[in-house]
């Protein structure tokens, strides 16, 4: 097993937006704003969600990621009561929700179609929560302009639904489950159907919203970059389970198990034999790799055992003359370019047979480009570069 | 095999839209424009047909053409018509109503049911169409009779002591209109309700609406469009209804079919059952026209998508 510390005792906060905010779910004393506990979703023989137990803080930014049928709509749809949980409870604010309709809870939902009403306008649609609440039409009048001033559609109260684009519609559909300040917002993949550039601009604007009204916010997507980008933690899930919980540089750089390794961003995963173990530092004989795996960290296991190291592809430094300083080094034939622009990927065969995966900075505009195929290199990652994983 | 240059170039697009164009012209348009010349014309039931031509030669050398407006005047002289047309269009009206009225909820029941049994539904709703619609009316008299079906178990039941005159009233023409079009209100209505965006549903439950309230701000409102489509299948073919009046109706439950029927048959005064046809087509181009739009222009019917 990797050292379960490893984690926790990581001294650098990373990732951009989460660094700088408050961590609620490290302070024992904090309460709470949604508590799920052991709940479990079947559907006939299908099992959605199997025994989710999780603590969402106030004005946490939230994030359920997964693939396709990994139970994370499911679990986002019985937070708004959409389904029952077939074991398990769910507290909003301290209150059990088992017999609270979806007409009746505090949390509102942006929906992953929008769902807005065809036949009414914007304004209409964007005032419907506090129609229903019986709030005076003039207050509806000044609190949806409000509304509307804050995802600047404010010069589209009047149109309908299907006058809008999509990255309108988009911002309707906030200010519809905005307007009523609910406790919890819950959002089903909001940014799927904008296109690359329209996604990384709403996702900002919907990080300022967040900080400007201050509500919970639960997502569901399947888009890491987005997961990454929006959250201050991260449930990667799978097979209805939480594979692992924690801000995106704890889970981008200490996945706990092969699956997260995989799923969030791209690595490089070495099958290795425990060697030698002390408490600061192991060895693993890698016929792979063609050599022995130095980490920096002990590995919780026997001598022998096999585990998985994985090491992300901008770990790992790559030159024409040995990497002396570094632990790990071996030579290697550059097989594979892929020029993004910002990086290149190389794709390098080692002696053991195995291609590595290294990703290096344009540093330079393009010339004649330093590396190019069939150059023998040598690559190699220093001792907490990688992370030992178990099988 | 591709068929040889000249045949390709007959069988492109042009063709396509032709065939229906050419069909509507054949069986709509001639018939319409014949109906109509023969409404301006005389009867003269000596001649076969019995009416007098509306273009004639006369003595080799003068074209004479007589339109005789005077069937026409004739159809508001006698009230005979007027009232006629008006009891069509109140039992169209009403009858589309109850239409509306019971075929709705079927239609929301069958939408909203188990994707598995939703075609065996559909199935059962169409199923009537199998049997002639003349047979299933008559069936309807021997259950209207007053020792039919309906009297003899509502005496058995000890309900009533005398049987209910049933048969040869308005309500009779009533229950066999409303049973005969139950399916055209249906199908268009479970359409649209079938492709409604339960999600929307779920938006408004989020937002605190319940799901009476919801029924009435989102689903009605959604399935206007079907609920138009349906009453207008069921409105213009009932105004020109002629066999359940004729078979389950009495003295009272004159409809303007009825009235034609008469004219064309009984009195063999072809330009006057023209002029009854061509006017009832008149009174129907306003709900037609309706249908359309109905059909075509509302932005209700095609959402946010």
């Amino acid at each position: 097993m990797p050292n379960p510390s490893s984690a926790t005792a990581s001294p650098r906060s990373l990732g951009g937006v989460s660094g700088q905010r408050v961590q609620p779910w490290r302070d024992p004393s904090a309460k709470p704003m949604i508590q799920i506990q052991e709940v479990r979703k079947t559907f006939g023989d299908f099992v959605a969600v199997d025994g989710v137990s999780v603590d969402i803080f106030p004005g946490e930014l939230f994030a359920l990621l997964g693939g396709s049928g990994c139970g994370k709509t499911t679990l986002l749809r019985m937070l708004a009561g959409f389904e029952t949980p077939t074991e398990g409870r769910i507290l909003i604010d301290g209150q059990d929700m088992a017999t609270v309709p979806p007409y009746a809870r505090p949390v509102n939902m942006m929906f992953q179609s929008y769902a807005l009403f065809p036949h009414m306008s914007v304004e209409q649609n964007v005032g419907f929560g506090l129609r229903m609440d019986g709030v005076s039409k003039a207050e509806i009048a000044t609190r949806v302009a409000e509304q509307l001033d804050l995802v600047q559609m404010g010069s589209f109260a009047k149109r309908r639904p299907h006058q809008l684009s999509g990255g309108q519609r988009q911002r309707v559909a906030l200010a519809r489950s905005l307007i009523k300040r609910p406790k919890v917002l819950l959002l089903d993949e909001p940014l799927g159907a904008l296109d690359k550039k329209l996604r990384e601009q709403t996702q900002l604007e919907l990080l300022n919203i967040q900080s400007k009204v201050g509500i919970t916010f639960v997502i569901v997507t399947h888009d890491q970059e987005e997961a990454m980008t929006l959250a201050d933690r991260i449930s990667v899930m799978d097979r209805g389970r939480i594979q692992q919980l924690g801000t995106p540089a704890e889970i981008y750089e200490f996945p706990q198990n092969r699956f997260v390794a995989n799923f969030i961003g791209s690595v490089n995963l070495f099958e290795a034999t425990l060697a030698v173990d002390e408490p600061d530092r192991a060895e693993l004989d890698c016929p792979d790799f063609g050599g022995r795996i130095h980490v920096g960290h002990g590995v919780t296991g026997t001598v022998g055992m096999v585990f998985s190291v994985a090491v992300r592809p901008e770990k790992i430094r790559m030159s024409r003359k040995p990497l002396a300083d570094l632990p790990n080094q071996m030579q290697g034939i550059i097989k594979q370019i892929v020029y993004l622009g910002d990086i290149s990927i190389y794709f390098i065969a080692v002696g053991g047979g195995k291609q590595v995966r290294v990703t290096q900075p344009n540093l330079d505009r393009w010339a004649e480009g330093e590396f190019t195929w069939e150059d023998r290199v040598h690559i190699g990652w220093a001792a907490d570069g990688g992370v030992v994983l178990a099988q | 095999m591709t068929p040889p240059g000249f045949l390709r170039r007959f069988m492109g697009r042009p063709t396509v839209i032709a065939i229906p164009y050419g069909w509507l012209g054949l069986f709509f348009l001639v018939p319409f424009l014949i109906v109509l010349t023969i409404s301006l014309s005389t009867a003269d039931t000596s001649l076969t047909p019995p009416f007098t031509p509306l273009i004639d030669w006369v003595d080799h050398k003068a074209l004479q053409v007589v339109l005789n407006l005077g069937n026409y005047m004739f159809l508001f002289s006698d009230d005979l018509y007027v009232v006629a047309y008006l009891n069509s269009l109140k039992t169209a009206a009403i009858s589309t109503f109850f239409c509306l009225l019971i075929g709705y909820p079927m239609a929301y029941a069958m939408a909203r049911a188990d994707k598995g049994i939703r075609p065996i539904l559909l199935m059962m709703v169409i199923l009537p169409f199998w049997t002639s619609f003349l047979i299933r009316i008559y069936a309807w008299m021997g259950i209207l009779n007053n020792n039919g079906l309906l009297n003899n178990l509502l005496l058995w039941l000890g309900v009533i002591s005398e049987p209910l005159p049933l048969m040869n009233t308005p309500t009779a023409v009533y229950i066999g209109i409303v049973y005969t079009y139950l399916p055209f209100m249906i199908l268009p209505l479970y359409s649209t309700l079938e492709k409604m965006d339960l999600s929307l549903l779920e938006a408004a439950a989020d937002l605190g609406c319940r799901p009476l309230r919801a029924f009435w701000l989102i689903t009605l409102p959604l399935s206007l469009p079907g609920m138009i489509a349906g009453s207008m299948l069921v409105f213009i073919p009932v105004v020109g209804e002629f066999v359940v009046p004729e078979l389950l109706g009495g003295p009272e439950t004159l409809m303007i079919g009825n009235v034609l029927w008469a004219e064309f048959f009984s009195n063999r005064d072809w330009p006057l059952a023209s002029a009854v046809a061509v006017a009832m087509l008149l009174l129907l181009v306003a709900p037609i026209m309706l249908l359309q739009r109905s059909q075509g222009g509302s932005p209700h019917a095609r959402g946010g998508h």
